[in-house]
C-alpha cells in the first residue's frame, strides 16, 4: 500500500516539475517586444546585439531552443549565466547550503514556537492567555518579513551591538558565528510563518481535544498533562506536519529577500541580483531550483504524513 | 428559487456585525482608506517635493514622522503611499478573483478540464508566490500595471483551488439538480445557483489574498521591481532608508507601521468574514 503511494506521489510530482520546467523556460518570452534590445541600450554593436541572441538562444526556433533548454536539463545543465561568465547549475549549487540552513533554522523557530503558542491558547481556550498569543499570531502574520528584519538590525545590531548587522559565517568555520549570523534572519523569517502555525495548532488542538478518546483518557482516569503530552498532541500535530510543506514554500520565498536585507550570499541574493540585472538564465534556473526544492520538501511530508497516519494511504 | 446560504439575506450581516474581527478589522480598514483617498487633502507637504535644507530631520511639529535624505515629508509620502498600495491591493484582488473563479469553476465543474487546469495551477503554486511575481514583475518590466499581472499570476492558482473545492461541492448539492429537472441551462445553473453558492469562501480568500497583495508589493519595491521611484510605495520609502538605519531610522519604521495597520485590518476582516462564511474551516 505504501509502495504504490510512493509511486503516485511520485508520478504526480514529476508531472508538475515538467510543468514547472516549462513555466520557466517560457519565462523569457514574457519579455515585451525584442527581448535582446531590451536586454542591451541603444548603443550596443551589431556584434554584441548577436552576441547576446546567442547566448539567450534566441537565434533559433522556439522548438530548438526548447530542446536545448530539455536537454540541458537532462544533463544537470540550467545553461550560462550572462554576466557571471560561469554555470548556472553550479552558481546555484554553491549557495543551495546556504538558503536551505537559513530556511530550515526559520523553519525550526515557527515549528517549536508556533506549536507551543497554538497549543498553549488551545489549552487555555477563551481565557486572556489564548486571546494574547492568538492577538500575537495574527499581529505575525501582518508583519512584512524583510521590514522586520530591517528593525532587528537597527534595536540588535545597530542598537545594542548583539549580533552583526548582515553577512555570513559558514557552519563548518565557525558555529558560534554561524549561530550569531543566523540569528536575527532567522527570527525575521521563521516569525510570520509562526503565527500562521500557531493558528493552525490551536483549531488542531482544540479540534483533537474534544474528540471521545480524549474523554475515554479522562475518564480512565489518565493525568491531565499525560492526556495532554501522550494522547493529544501527537494527534494534533497531524495536521502541522502537512503545512511544513506550504510553509517551507513561503519560507524559501522569503529568504530570497531576506537574504538581501542581511547581505546573505545565498540562491535569493543570487536570483535578486539576477533579477535587477536581467540575467534570465539565473533566473529562470533560479526559479527552477527553489521549485524543485518546494516540490520534494512536499513529496516528503506526503510520505511522512503517510508513515505516521495510515489512512492516507488509502486515498 | 431557495438557496441554502443565501448572501442577500439579513442572518450573515447580522451574524458579520456581531463578530469582534469583523468590526474592529472594518472600522480600520475605512479610516485607513479614507485616509489614502483623502491624501492629496491631507497630506501636509508635496510627496514627491524635498527641502534640501531639511534632509533627514527627525520627527517635529514640521515634519511629524520626519524627512527622507531628499528633505521630502513622510508622513505626506506614507498617505501617498497608502493610496497606490491599496490600489495595487484592490487590483490584484479583482484580478485573482475573475481569473481564479474562471478557472476554478471551470476545472471544478466541467470534469475534463480538471486535471490539465489543476496540474497547471499546481506548477504555479511549487514557486515561492513572491519569488514568481518578482520575476514576472521584472521580466515584464517595472511599472505600477505589471505589479498587478504579476501578483495575480502568483495569488490566482490558490484562489483558483478554493473556488474549485467549492463547486466540487455545491455541484453534488439537490437544488442544482432541481434546477437541472426544470430545464435550466448549464451556463445558467453554473452562473446562477453553484458560482453564487460559492461566493462565501471566495470573499475570504481574496481578503487574504488583498492583504498578501499588500505585503508582496512591498517587499517587491523594495527589492525594486515595484513601481519605479520617486513613487512613495511603502518598499520604496524603506528601501531609500537603508544608508540611514543609524541616523534616521524614522524613515525606515514608519511605512513598516503602517503596512501592519493595513494588512492587520485585512486579516481581522478575513477572519471575521471566515467565522460567519465559511463554515469549514471554522478555529
Amino acid at each position: 500500500m505504501l509502495v504504490a503511494f510512493l509511486f503516485r506521489r511520485l508520478g504526480g510530482a514529476a508531472v508538475v516539475f515538467l510543468l514547472v520546467s516549462m513555466l520557466a523556460f517560457l519565462l523569457v518570452w514574457l519579455i515585451p517586444g525584442d527581448a535582446v534590445a531590451v536586454l542591451l541600450d541603444a548603443a550596443a554593436s551589431p556584434e554584441e546585439t548577436a552576441r547576446l541572441r546567442a547566448a539567450l538562444g534566441l537565434d533559433r526556433s522556439p522548438l530548438a531552443q526548447m530542446l536545448a533548454w530539455y536537454g540541458g536539463l537532462a544533463r544537470g545543465q540550467l545553461g550560462h549565466s550572462l554576466l557571471l561568465n560561469r554555470s548556472v547549475a553550479e552558481a546555484l549549487l554553491e549557495r543551495l547550503p546556504i538558503t536551505l540552513s537559513l530556511t530550515a533554522l526559520a523553519l525550526a523557530i515557527a515549528v517549536v514556537f508556533g506549536t507551543s503558542a497554538g497549543v498553549g491558547a488551545a489549552l487555555a481556550h477563551g481565557g486572556w492567555l489564548d486571546q494574547l498569543l492568538m492577538g500575537v499570531a495574527l499581529f505575525g502574520l501582518s508583519v512584512p518579513d524583510f521590514w522586520l528584519g530591517l528593525l532587528f538590525i537597527i534595536v540588535f545590531a545597530l542598537g545594542l551591538g548583539w549580533f552583526p548587522t548582515g553577512g555570513f559565517v559558514p557552519i563548518s568555520e565557525s558555529l558560534a558565528g554561524w549561530a550569531r549570523s543566523m540569528t536575527l534572519p532567522g527570527l525575521a523569517l521563521g516569525l510570520t510563518q509562526m503565527g500562521f502555525i500557531a493558528r493552525m495548532a490551536r483549531s488542531s488542538m482544540l479540534d483533537v481535544l474534544g474528540q471521545d478518546f480524549v474523554r475515554t483518557a479522562e475518564a480512565k482516569g489518565l493525568s491531565r498533562s499525560r492526556i495532554i503530552l501522550a494522547h493529544a498532541l501527537p494527534n494534533a500535530m497531524v495536521p502541522i506536519v502537512t503545512v511544513i510543506g506550504i510553509v517551507t514554500g513561503a519560507l524559501l520565498g522569503g529568504s530570497v529577500v531576506i537574504e538581501q536585507v542581511f547581505s546573505i550570499p545565498g540562491v535569493g541574493r543570487l536570483i535578486v541580483g539576477a533579477i535587477l540585472a536581467r540575467d534570465f538564465p539565473v533566473i529562470q534556473g533560479g526559479l527552477l531550483f527553489l521549485a524543485g526544492v518546494y516540490l520534494l520538501v512536499n513529496l516528503i511530508v506526503d510520505l511522512l504524513y503517510a508513515v505516521i497516519d495510515p489512512r492516507v494511504r488509502l486515498a | 428559487m431557495m438557496e441554502p446560504r443565501d448572501l442577500a439575506s439579513p442572518a450573515p450581516w447580522r451574524r458579520l456585525l456581531a463578530s469582534r474581527p469583523f468590526v474592529i478589522g472594518g472600522i480600520l480598514l475605512v479610516v485607513l482608506v479614507l485616509a489614502a483617498a483623502l491624501a492629496p487633502i491631507l497630506a501636509p507637504h508635496d510627496p514627491l517635493r524635498g527641502n534640501f535644507r531639511l534632509r533627514l530631520a527627525p520627527p517635529g511639529p514640521l515634519h511629524w514622522l520626519g524627512t527622507d535624505h531628499f528633505g521630502r515629508d513622510i508622513l505626506s509620502r506614507l498617505l501617498f503611499g497608502a493610496r497606490l498600495s491599496l490600489a495595487i491591493g484592490a487590483a490584484t484582488t479583482l484580478a485573482s478573483g475573475l481569473a481564479g473563479t474562471l478557472i476554478g469553476a471551470s476545472a471544478g465543474y466541467f470534469r475534463r478540464l480538471d486535471e490539465p487546469l489543476m496540474r497547471l495551477m499546481d506548477a504555479l503554486m511549487a514557486f515561492p508566490a513572491i519569488l514568481l511575481a518578482m520575476a514576472v514583475a521584472a521580466t515584464l518590466g517595472a511599472s505600477v500595471g505589471n505589479v498587478i499581472i504579476a501578483l495575480a499570476v502568483a495569488t490566482t492558482p490558490h484562489t483558483s483551488r478554493v473556488v474549485r473545492a467549492s463547486v466540487l461541492v455545491v455541484r453534488e448539492l439537490e437544488f442544482v439538480e432541481a434546477a437541472r429537472s426544470i430545464g435550466a441551462t448549464e451556463t445558467r445553473i453554473l452562473l446562477r445557483h453553484v458560482l453564487l453558492n460559492c461566493l462565501g469562501p471566495l470573499i475570504v480568500r481574496l481578503t487574504y489574498v488583498f492583504a498578501i497583495a499588500v505585503l508582496a508589493e512591498a517587499a517587491l519595491s523594495y527589492i525594486g521591481v515595484g513601481p519605479p521611484p520617486p513613487a512613495p510605495s511603502f518598499g520604496n520609502i524603506i528601501a531609500g532608508g537603508r544608508d540611514f538605519l543609524v541616523t534616521a531610522p524614522w524613515i525606515t519604521i514608519a511605512p513598516g507601521c503602517a503596512i501592519i495597520a493595513i494588512v492587520l485590518a485585512l486579516n481581522l476582516l478575513g477572519d471575521g468574514l471566515r467565522d460567519v462564511l465559511d463554515p469549514r474551516l471554522r478555529p
